[in-house]
């Protein structure tokens, strides 16, 4: 234990730490920008100084480490006037345009100037004068950046791409991408982490609402909609609600109140994706199909693929993602049922991804030129959507998603959370091939934010490797050992988000780092509590099976519930 | 073998540390630093494109389009700032339609500055394709530029 001395009150630190980790478990709050949870601090931005006795200067509390006998001010006057400074100088060329700003009431800057106190403009630097990039579903507003750097690291440091960098020098600095290019013709895989992590409105996604709306209000269309697992585990955040709250039924009602026809659960998808992706798995071991089999429901993952290990594109299950496949069964199934003509439906997604606008916007996604899917809104904008629409989701009485889309099993439920698609597939993998339930459903080493687990599942004689990794950062190591000739392994499920898609590019801003711990858990409590857990007993699934699709990996599953991929020659 | 290979030839089994020796010598022997340049950059390092773009513009010697057929390059040192070379720098972006580091698209015309050609006596300088030209002042600037055109469409017909 390490003594010091903190606004003249004693205190105890740990060995190593900063003074920043210090002074937050005493409740001290000190303002930051550049510095990121888990990342090494890069002491850039200097919002976080403090006093240090016996320092010539000020100190950045971020990086420096607490030492024996310390004494440190946090708030005297040489501090506070330095913060302020920095924010009025960070604003010295900021547009004004909180009013028109997506990320007003959630922005870091805006919130500094507030707590700091700033009442008026006190330098005046030439504005910041640049063109969006609207090219792709990520939407990048440079001169709302305030150049922190932080989704620069995200995008190097945790998923491992570096689509985005700092562009030439000094004042006249910028993010930029290699040759300036839109990030639609870059590297980047629409991850959405870099959006998440800024701290102003520099970034956002390309928002649907719009197209949703007039959907809404035109009378000659039916509209369905969709919402991914991990939606009704994260949306009541931006409500209000403790992170980890589950408002699935009142989603559900809030929905119907803002008009969508239908409303279905991609949960159900997710378990049609497991009985086409265990029958998959099933097959390439017992016919010596091309192994491991990775997981392909990760859009962003799947572009990671094609442009950085074309090599390994056989090895990624051929299945539609739960989105898609839903989006292909709505427009078929469905509308023969309904004796409407597809062309009529308009069907929207509700996803934590950002990405997925980019999937459903693939060639592949739309035989003969009808979409799949039409439009997919983030957690974030069908929050805004009910906001828009007037629709209280707290009031609203929980109801029921629609047949013949409805049920869902909670192994579907948990494809949400980083290891629950493998869980959910080794269940139903392992009575397809032995025709007996496991003696026990859950499996713990998958669980949790680890970003890279592994089992050895006993499947009747055999042996499975199973391996889950999330963050593509994680994603590279792994695929690194399978190039150098790793061959333990079967199965691999790779989610593109750090946890998950409950830690999705597009899940609600400005929750605190626990939030994502909090969303997982309340999807492995709905695991447990309920009594329907394994995909291959859906009733509605076995239905469409037998009505429209026969079997997996039949004729009709081929049409329209998987896909191919292609190598993408990218700079 | 093009010119980046018989570069990356010289750096086998180079780190991040090559970075800027191999642009230095990519840049010379095709004048300037392509796309393709630096994507295959990018695989030999195994470093993304995009930070070898953000290196590369943080120095001012490094250009993405290749040179027209009349390049200027105007000094933007001191003692020609002292001098009025921001005037000559104007002149020439306006008379060009280019911005320092760029090209025409016809590729006839580029433009670039440097932070000093150490002849501050002759204050302020320029040079067209290495011919220097001393104490030039935007009049003069706008004679040699139209010089060049009047070459230029002389060689059309
Ligand atoms: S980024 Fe923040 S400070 Fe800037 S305009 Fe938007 S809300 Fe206001
Ligand atoms: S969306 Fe993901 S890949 Fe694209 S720039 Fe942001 S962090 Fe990088
Ligand atoms: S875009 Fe956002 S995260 Fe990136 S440097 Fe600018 S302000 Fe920071
Ligand atoms: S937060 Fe400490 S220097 Fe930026």
């Amino acid at each position: 234990m390490i003594e010091m001395q903190v606004d003249g009150r004693d205190i105890e630190a740990r060995e190593g730490e900063t003074i920043l980790a210090a002074l937050k478990r005493e409740g001290i709050q000190v303002p930051t920008l550049c510095y990121m949870e888990g990342l090494l601090p890069s002491g850039s931005c200097r919002m976080c100084v403090v006093e240090m006795e016996g320092a010539a200067g000020l100190i950045p509390s971020c990086s420096y480490p607490v030492a024996q006998g310390m004494k440190i001010q946090t708030r005297s006057p040489k501090v506070l006037e330095a913060r302020k400074t920095i924010v009025e100088l960070l604003l010295g060329n900021h547009p004004d345009d909180c009013l028109y700003c997506v990320r007003s009431g959630k922005c870091d800057l805006q919130q500094l100037a507030q707590t700091m106190g700033v009442r008026q403009r006190s330098f005046r630097g030439k504005k910041n004068q640049m063109e969006k990039d609207v090219s792709g579903p990520i939407v990048r507003d440079p001169e709302k950046c305030i150049l922190c750097g932080r989704c620069v690291r995200v995008c190097e440091e945790v998923q491992g791409i570096g689509a985005i960098e700092f562009v030439g020098r000094g004042c006249r600095s910028y993010i930029g991408t290699a040759f300036d290019q839109g990030l639609n013709v870059s590297t980047c895989v629409n991850c959405g982490q870099c959006i998440v992590a800024c701290p102003t409105g520099a970034l956002s996604e390309h928002s649907s609402i719009n197209d949703v709306v007039a959907a809404l209000t035109d009378p000659n269309r039916m509209v369905v909609v969709q919402h991914a697992p991990s939606v009704s585990v994260s949306l009541g955040e931006e409500f209000g609600v403790e992170p980890g709250q589950d408002v699935d039924g009142k989603m559900v009602a809030a929905l119907r109140r803002v008009g969508f026809d239908r409303v279905f659960d991609t949960s159900f998808t997710a378990d049609l994706t497991i009985m086409e992706e265990a029958s998959e798995l099933a097959a390439r071991i017992s016919g010596g199909g091309v192994l491991p089999m990775f997981t392909s429901c990760s859009p962003g993952w799947i572009k990671f693929v094609e442009q950085f290990y074309p090599d390994l594109i056989p090895n990624l299950s051929s299945c539609k993602s739960p989105q898609q496949m839903m989006g292909a069964v709505i427009k078929s199934y469905f509308a023969e049922r309904e004796k409407i003509d597809p062309a009529r439906i308009v069907s929207v997604s509700i996803m934590p991804c950002t990405a997925k606008k980019f999937e459903c916007d693939r060639p592949e996604m739309a035989p003969n030129h009808v979409p799949d899917v039409d439009y997919v809104l983030t957690t974030r904008e069908a929050a805004q959507l009910l906001r828009m629409f007037g629709v209280d989701l707290l009031a609203m009485t929980p109801e029921e998603a629609d047949t013949p889309f409805g049920e869902r099993s909670t192994a579907g439920k948990i494809f949400g959370a980083s290891g629950g698609v493998m869980e959910a597939a080794v269940r139903t993998a392992h009575f397809l091939l032995t025709g007996k339930e496991l003696d026990r459903l859950d499996m713990q080493p998958l669980r949790g934010m680890k970003g890279a687990k592994e089992i050895r599942a006993k499947i009747g004689d055999l042996e499975v490797g199973a391996a889950v990794v999330s963050g593509l950062g994680n994603a590279r190591k792994l695929l690194e050992e399978i190039r150098a000739g790793r061959k333990d392994l079967h199965f691999i499920e790779f989610m593109t988000c750090p946890g998950g898609c409950i830690n999705g590019g597009g899940q609600p801003i400005g929750s605190d780092p626990d939030a994502a711990r909090a969303r997982m858990q309340a999807l492995y409590r709905i695991d447990q509590v309920e009594s329907l857990r394994v995909s291959h007993k859906n009733t509605q699934v076995a239905r469409l099976y037998e009505e429209y699709l026969g079997k997996p990996l039949g004729k009709k599953s081929h049409q329209l519930l998987h896909t191919h991929y292609n190598a993408r020659d990218i700079l | 073998m093009n010119d980046v290979e018989s570069v990356l030839k010289k750096f086998p089994r180079a780190g991040r540390d090559a970075l800027i020796p191999i642009l230095q010598e990519v840049q010379e022997s095709m004048g300037y630093l392509s796309r393709d340049a630096v994507a295959r950059i990018s695989k030999h390092l195994d470093l993304p494109a995009t930070k070898i773009y953000g290196v590369a513009t943080f120095y001012n010697q490094f250009r993405f389009q290749p040179r027209g057929k009349h390049h200027f390059t105007v000094c933007r040192g001191t003692a020609c700032h002292v001098k009025g070379s921001n005037r000559v720098m104007e002149m020439a972006e306006k008379m060009l339609k280019l911005k320092a580091g760029e090209t025409s698209r016809d590729r006839v015309f580029s433009l670039e500055t440097v932070a000093c050609m150490g002849a501050c006596g002759l204050s302020p300088v320029m040079s067209l394709n290495g011919e220097f030209h001393a104490k030039v002042t935007p009049q003069k600037l706008v004679k040699i530029i139209q010089e060049c055109r009047e070459t230029e469409s002389k060689n059309e017909c």
